[in-house]
């Protein structure tokens, strides 16, 4: 017994790592543009150069990987604007831009960074922005993304989604890591790290938690695991399968597919573990719960009509109603922020495609060609669906906006990546 | 804990005592709020037999002799079904006989599917591959509290091939003895 007690400690101790530095990086490529794209010059920020790290460089590869704006070169404009009134208008609208980024880096006396950024719309000839920061050099990359929030926002009018994190599994041989890194794949954190398969990681709707299934007991045990602390605790250990957990917008409670009752179906369950609540009954599988935004509704995935098809539990009725009719398997219904409808997966001729469906019209957008898409996972503005695909063999995680036109491709190198789930808006 | 269930049984088939100690589950009970990942999980239980000790003539355990069906763990399925089919028959009432002839021994039924589609819903896939087996070895004299059944999904395939021979191999329900 003490023995077993021991091994377990140290699985326990072994798992429960406060994020660490991961080896492998994701990177990112644009593989597919919008059809027209907003052209705007980053010009270097006055000083920038005296730190290692280029903040415009960073603010331009964040807006160019977005695939809705075009950098404009910044080159041989002299002298070189880095407030809003040098900004000669003309000098800029000759080169076709639209808005000119300009900024200053001005140390301070306790070792701490003044950013000041100004955006101008040389089109117009007005200020659209002008935003100061002061940060330590250690935050120039969070800063970038806090620049290229304002200036996506000011240009698109939705919300820039530069400063979210994105979480991953990463499989090198044996061993797999849930990874949590910046959106645009920068500086990957080790979460969890096992033997065994990780798989479905999910966040708390205030970020600060993943809860993620583990094969490490040799069977299916959802966990709740703090990002800040590594601390972790089993959330749903029961007989049988525990997996596909999803939050509820108050982080309290969260869905999940339990098998404890005999085969595979819906339960509520507080964040702590205690009060699980069966939400459904069925005598097939029902699986793959999905809060909608507005937390009235549960999507999820049910073979009770003979094949894989996407249903809405409304829980104030607890009325059902099937939400796809097209083709024999849609599975993996993700509800999209913006509350018009939800992403999900659908198999076509034997390809798995990532497709996007309207509540209201009932349309479906197919998004990807497959032929092994799965996973979907929606920005928090809407506009990118981060998702798992193959590529010679590995996995990979790719995006597409939800129009189809922006496409990305994520690799790490040597490393089966897949499970993608994009974290929330920061507070 | 591996190693030391394997010295278990070396010294077993060596010295030909009939007692090993396995370990029994404990049954599976709801994780009390603040438990760690040890909630659930197997925990050391009294010792118990049956499963690798040997026979009074000092012959193999009908589980470890290769020539006995009770060697063969494995039933394999038809894509997107759940259905056992009627080739498995044998080996699952051999299986079902042992368990009800002895009562102490607990299985896990392991389900698996091939690598083609969503996740979560393998899992599920999976759970209903295991659950079918069960059923099967119910009708035929095991008991509820002897079986559990989890699932794997997709998520540790027996062959990494992306072919129709690899995804038939992958799609599975293992019989785990519990202790093994």
């Amino acid at each position: 017994m003490f023995r077993f007690a021991r091994f377990l400690f140290l699985l326990v101790a072994f798992a429960l790592l406060a994020p660490v530095p991961a080896r492998a990086q994701l990177t990112i490529e644009i593989i597919g543009g919008a059809g027209t794209t907003i052209p705007i010059a980053i010009v270097p920020f006055e000083n920038e150069s005296n730190w290692p790290l280029g903040i415009s460089g960073v603010v331009g590869a964040d807006l160019t990987r977005s695939g809705l704006f075009k950098l404009v070169d910044y080159a041989g404009i002299v002298p070189r604007p880095a407030r809003a009134e040098e900004v000669r208008a003309g000098d800029w609208r000759a080169r076709g831009a639209d808005a000119v980024a300009v900024g200053t880096l001005r140390a301070q006396p306790d070792g701490r960074v003044e950013v000041r950024f100004a955006l101008v719309d040389v089109v117009k000839g007005a200020e659209l922005a002008v935003v100061s920061y002061v940060v330590t050099p250690a935050q120039f990359r969070a800063t970038a993304h806090k620049i290229a929030d304002v200036i996506y926002e000011k240009l698109t009018g939705d919300v820039g989604v530069f400063s979210t994190r994105i979480a991953y599994i990463a499989k090198q041989g044996p061993r797999y890591q849930l990874h949590v890194a910046e959106a645009d794949g920068y500086n990957p954190q080790t979460v969890v790290t096992s033997n065994e398969p990780l798989l479905s990681p999910a966040w708390s709707p205030d970020g600060t938690r993943i809860a993620y299934v583990s094969l490490e007991n040799k069977k299916p045990v959802v966990y709740i695991q703090s990002l800040a602390t590594g601390q972790r605790q089993a959330l749903a250990n029961f007989r049988g399968s525990n997996s596909a957990p999803a939050w509820a917008a108050d982080g309290r409670k969260l869905a999940v597919t339990l098998t404890k009752d005999g085969g595979s179906q819906l339960f509520l369950i507080n964040a702590d573990g205690t009060a699980v609540q069966r939400l459904l009954s069925s005598p097939g599988i029902d699986t793959e719960p999905n809060f909608t935004p507005d937390g009235r509704s549960i999507l999820f995935t049910s073979d009770r009509g003979g094949t894989p098809q996407i249903y809405r539990l409304n829980l104030g009725s607890n009325a059902v109603e099937r939400l796809t009719f097209d083709g024999s398997y849609n599975v993996s219904p993700r509800a999209t922020p913006d509350g018009k409808g939800f992403v999900f997966v659908r198999r076509d001729g034997g390809r798995f495609q990532v497709a996007i469906q309207d509540y209201a019209t009932r349309q479906v957008q197919v998004l990807t060609s497959g032929p092994l898409d799965e996973s979907p996972s929606i920005s928090p503005n809407s506009k990118l669906i981060l998702y798992a695909a193959e590529q010679g063999g590995r996995g990979i995680l790719a995006a597409v906006s939800s129009d189809g036109r922006v496409k990305q491709r994520l690799v790490a190198p040597a490393t089966d990546v897949r499970e993608p789930a994009w974290g929330p808006l920061p507070r | 804990m591996r190693k030391w269930i394997i010295a278990a049984f070396v010294a077993t088939l060596i010295v030909g005592c009939k007692s090993t100690e396995t370990q029994a589950p404990a049954p599976i009970e709801e994780p009390a709020p603040g438990t760690t990942a040890a909630a659930g999980a197997t925990t050391g239980g009294a010792a118990t037999s049956g499963i690798s000790g040997t026979t009074a003539g000092g012959a193999l355990s009908p589980l470890k002799d290769p020539k006995n069906i009770l060697f063969k763990r494995t039933i394999y399925f038809d894509y997107d079904s759940y259905v056992v089919k009627d080739e498995y028959r044998v080996q699952i009432d051999a299986h079902a006989k042992y368990l009800q002839t002895n009562k102490p021994v607990r299985v896990t039924l392991q389900g698996h599917t091939d690598e083609r589609g969503s996740r979560e819903y393998n899992i599920a896939l999976g759970q209903k591959r295991s659950d079918a087996v069960k059923k099967q070895m119910q009708l035929l004299g095991a008991t509820d509290i002897q079986i559990e059944t989890v699932s794997f999904g997709k998520e540790k395939p027996k062959n990494d091939g992306h072919d129709e021979a690899a995804w038939a191999e992958n799609r599975r329900v293992e019989i785990i003895y519990v202790g093994e």
